[in-house]
């Protein structure tokens, strides 16, 4: 038998990194879960403009809760990114912490939230404001619980051993679907809580 | 300690050699036999070949209802059913048609061919490609169940609201039809994710984006489309369906927007309609040239016209509602973003016509059914143009026009690709041709049949009848012309039946096909038909369109390698490469069978249908069989030799 040929090019082995088919998955994920997002923001804007400023049951909506909140989540996004980076400099326990922490953060982003709706006057079932309100708020929080239901699986496997700083294609991605639930709060915010106050000086 | 796994290695070279390296990979990539190997299959032909049989099951069980409506219609004043029972036959039928037929059986085609043409071992997904089928006969026979039960949708199968809404429509029939359509708009999503990365990253390499079959370029263009347009018709469901269970006021004609729940449907629907018809258009782009001994006439356009033709389709979702008071700016502006798609359709049609015209055409049933579409695709054509214009529009809507040429557009450019397909991919899927001289009825039966059933309805359409009643009175002077659209429907039907005999008989008895039975340039047919379970023993290297014409095409510099190639054989394993240049950068470990996508549907239908009757506990327990399920899926289980030397 002749001498074995191989390719001149070393290959790894297996998904890593940004080259794994995981990552251009969850891309995928994120691009439809937007779409869903940017047909509920049309709805609320197809509503707002058929039915004027009066629609609007708050001329000015409160910040009090919503300010903190949209800071506390906002700021999660940075704790994962450090944690991401215990997880690619294979510091375990920086990266367990980091989990850790971003989740207990999106627990009180939940709870202030709950609280938010506790305060609002209207409900889900008295205009199509609060239908549209609690449903996209509703909505974006149960997108906020499955991240944190990821991160607490990553987080069992990370403690368990399961990644090294080569090879940790789970933190990327539940990281990856962390910064998208804070950016689509960001827009969601901005429209639910700001431009009322651009329509309404 | 269980042996690690290398963490980067330089892949062997080697040629095909007899059973070398086929035996081996054999026994890697071979399902198990049984129920347990049914169920956990994930082998994208298996998959393929259940999509294209489930879904044409419905297409028959949708020509049924189909025909049991033409029975009804074939004379004025006639009982055979009831306003209710047309009611739900009609809406069952357009459900089945454009939901669980047209889409499921071009995905069907697909995941069949994908990986064939792209000279892949697999999808990049294996297991969400099961998940997929799995998720979409759920949704199927979620639907059906109240269908059969009486509790079917009932509001035609774009469910306007007003009378969708709780109070004109009391029953669980639309609670169906929103949960089971939201059911299989994941089936429809996670599919497209697996189509938009397959087509990105296991492509053989060498074979960049300008060297795909035109296929894959209608399916992702599809793809990519539903990833963005499906969210839209979930949610209108969704909200709906919140409506109907909570009291929320979305679509309430008091406090709400009913007309909201035209946009949001409609900004899918348009999308989908291109998504059901150009992954078809694809299959005739890559089939017919075959039959005309050349290459496409303008492949590069016919890709961007593809494209192209998509992105349009965002953009025209108005002319369904011309007719509902919108301002007329915005009509102009609709109505003229639908003409100018006229542009991008013409590109494919000519470009079709001039491969018939300058090649040298072998008439054989595949190439009938290819080139005849031409001509049914021109028709729908012609009266979209038409529909598109608004003052036109204002005229022929709702009537039988409109159902002439939804028909025109879905049978000419869905069902007759489809069955030019069977014809020529049947071999590859089972080793076997089908009857030639049966192939030849079938196709005249079925094109006869069909426009003689269908383009009488542009005539009652013109004369006044509209469309979705469930009878009509002598004197309106329909009934001769209804009795000859119902007489064309049966031969159509006949026709069908033909298609269907032909499978059943050359099954077992047709000739043996051999790898390439047309002389086909693409990368199928360089394999043996069927395909063993790995596909490729060695992972060819491509360097032009028509791998398999290039000694006679001299299209490239160099021949493309076939018989020898990257063996990769530690295990399942495919290559992964560069999403434009198709250049390696990975080695992809594939998995192996697995039950976790059907225990993962059997939770998500649990929770569905417990949705469905507000059994909230039950339903939760369907969340914690999903969340076990992708727990298992996601198990990181293998250890590469870096990890053993970081956990020592």
């Amino acid at each position: 038998m002749a001498d074995a040929v191989y390719l001149a090019q070393e290959l790894p082995v297996a998904s890593l990194k940004h080259n794994s088919v995981g990552w251009w998955g969850m891309l995928c994920l994120i691009a439809t879960e937007s779409s869903l997002f940017v047909y509920l923001l049309f709805s609320y804007a197809f509503f707002a403009v058929r039915f004027g400023p009066g629609w609007l049951p708050v001329a000015h909506p409160s910040l009090k809760l919503a300010l903190p909140d949209t800071i506390i989540l906002l700021s999660s996004s940075a704790v994962i990114w450090w944690a991401e980076k215990g997880a690619k400099t294979g510091r375990r326990r920086q990266h367990l912490i980091g989990v850790a922490a971003t989740m207990a953060m999106g627990l009180v982003f939940l709870i202030v939230q709950a609280l938010e709706w506790k305060s609002k006057t209207y409900s889900i079932t008295s205009s199509s404001y609060g239908s549209l309100y609690f449903t996209i708020t509703g909505l974006h929080m149960a997108h906020v619980i499955v991240g944190m239901v990821i991160l607490g699986v990553v987080f069992a496997w990370s403690a368990a051993g399961k990644f090294t700083p080569r090879r940790h294609t789970p933190v990327l991605i539940s990281s990856t679907y962390w910064h998208f639930v804070d950016a689509v709060w960001v827009v969601v915010f901005t429209t639910l809580y700001l431009t009322p106050y651009l329509v309404n000086p | 300690m269980t042996t690690a796994w290398e963490d980067a290695r330089r892949p062997r070279i080697v040629a095909i050699d007899g059973d070398f390296p086929g035996a081996r990979l054999q026994r890697m990539w071979e399902t198990a036999p049984g129920l347990k190997g049914w169920i956990s299959s994930v082998d994208h032909k298996e998959i393929g070949k259940r999509y294209i049989v489930t879904a044409f099951v419905f297409l028959i069980l949708g020509g049924i209802e189909a025909m049991v409506m033409r029975w009804q219609l074939a004379a004025p004043n006639q009982t055979l059913l009831t306003p209710e029972q047309y009611d739900q036959l009609f809406t069952i039928h357009g459900v089945t048609m454009i939901f669980l037929y047209s889409s499921p059986i071009l995905t069907g085609f697909s995941n069949f061919l994908w990986p064939l043409l792209l000279g892949s071992r697999d999808m990049a997904f294996p297991r969400l490609n099961a998940l997929s089928y799995w998720i979409y006969l759920a949704a199927g026979v979620f639907i059906y169940a109240g269908f059969v039960t009486g509790n079917g949708p009932n509001d035609g199968w774009f469910n306007y609201v007003p009378y969708a809404a709780k109070t004109y429509n009391p029953g669980i029939n639309i609670d169906v039809y929103a949960l089971g359509l939201i059911l299989l708009g994941i089936s429809t999503t996670v599919g497209s994710a697996n189509f938009v990365v397959t087509f990105l990253r296991t492509r053989a390499p060498g074979m960049s984006i300008n060297r795909v079959p035109i296929l894959t370029w209608g399916t992702l263009t599809a793809s990519v489309a539903n990833l963005l347009a499906v969210p839209s018709v979930s949610l209108a469901f969704f909200l709906l369906w919140m409506d109907r269970q909570f009291g929320t006021q979305f679509f309430t004609a008091d406090k709400g927007q009913p007309l909201i729940w035209q946009h949001l449907f409609w900004m899918f629907g348009h999308p989908w309609v291109y998504a059901i018809v150009l992954p078809a258009m694809g299959m005739v782009s890559d089939a017919l040239p075959t039959f005309c001994r050349r290459p496409l006439v303008g492949y590069t356009p016919v890709a961007l016209a593809t494209v192209a033709t998509m992105a349009l389709g965002f953009g025209v979702w108005v002319h369904h509602m011309f007719a509902t008071g919108l301002p007329s700016l915005a009509l102009s502006f609709f109505s003229g973003a639908s003409l100018i798609i006229t542009l991008p359709s013409a590109v494919a049609v000519f470009a079709w016509t001039a491969t018939i015209w300058t090649g040298r055409p072998v008439i054989r049933t595949a190439f009938l059914f290819f080139a005849s579409m031409i001509v049914l695709f021109v028709i729908g054509g012609v009266s979209g143009v038409m529909t598109g214009s608004t003052p036109v529009d204002w005229q022929l809507t709702q009537t039988y026009f409109i159902v002439a040429h939804i028909h025109y557009v879905l049978i000419g450019i869905n069902v007759f690709p489809v069955a030019g397909a069977i014809y020529y991919w049947f071999p590859k899927m089972t080793g076997r041709l089908l009857d030639e001289r049966l192939g030849q009825w079938n196709f005249w039966t079925m094109f006869v049949g069909f426009n003689l059933g269908f383009f009488p309805m542009h005539i009652v359409g013109l004369m006044g009848m509209p469309r979705r009643i469930y009878s009509y009175a002598p004197e309106m002077g329909w009934g001769p012309m209804n009795l000859v659209i119902s007489l064309g429907a049966l031969l159509f039907a006949i026709g069908v039946l033909l298609l269907v005999v032909n499978v059943a008989v050359s099954l077992k008895r047709g000739c043996l096909a051999g790898p390439n039975p047309w002389g086909a340039p693409t990368l199928e047919w360089s394999i043996p038909s069927p395909p063993p379970p790995y596909n490729f023993a060695v992972i060819p290297t491509i360097e032009s369109r028509h791998p398999l014409w290039e000694h006679w095409l001299n299209e490239s510099p160099a021949p493309s390698r076939l018989t020898e190639g990257l063996l990769l054989d530690r295990g399942r394993e495919t290559i992964a490469t560069t999403p434009f240049d198709a250049e390696p950068n990975l080695i992809l470990e594939m998995p192996a069978d697995s039950f976790a996508p059907f225990i993962l549907s059997c939770g998500l239908s649990l929770g569905f249908a417990a949705t469905l009757f507000h059994l909230w506990w039950v339903a939760a327990l369907g969340g914690l069989i999903v969340i076990g399920a992708l727990v298992d899926w996601f198990w990181p289980r293998r250890v590469h030799a870096d990890m053993e030397a970081a956990n020592g």
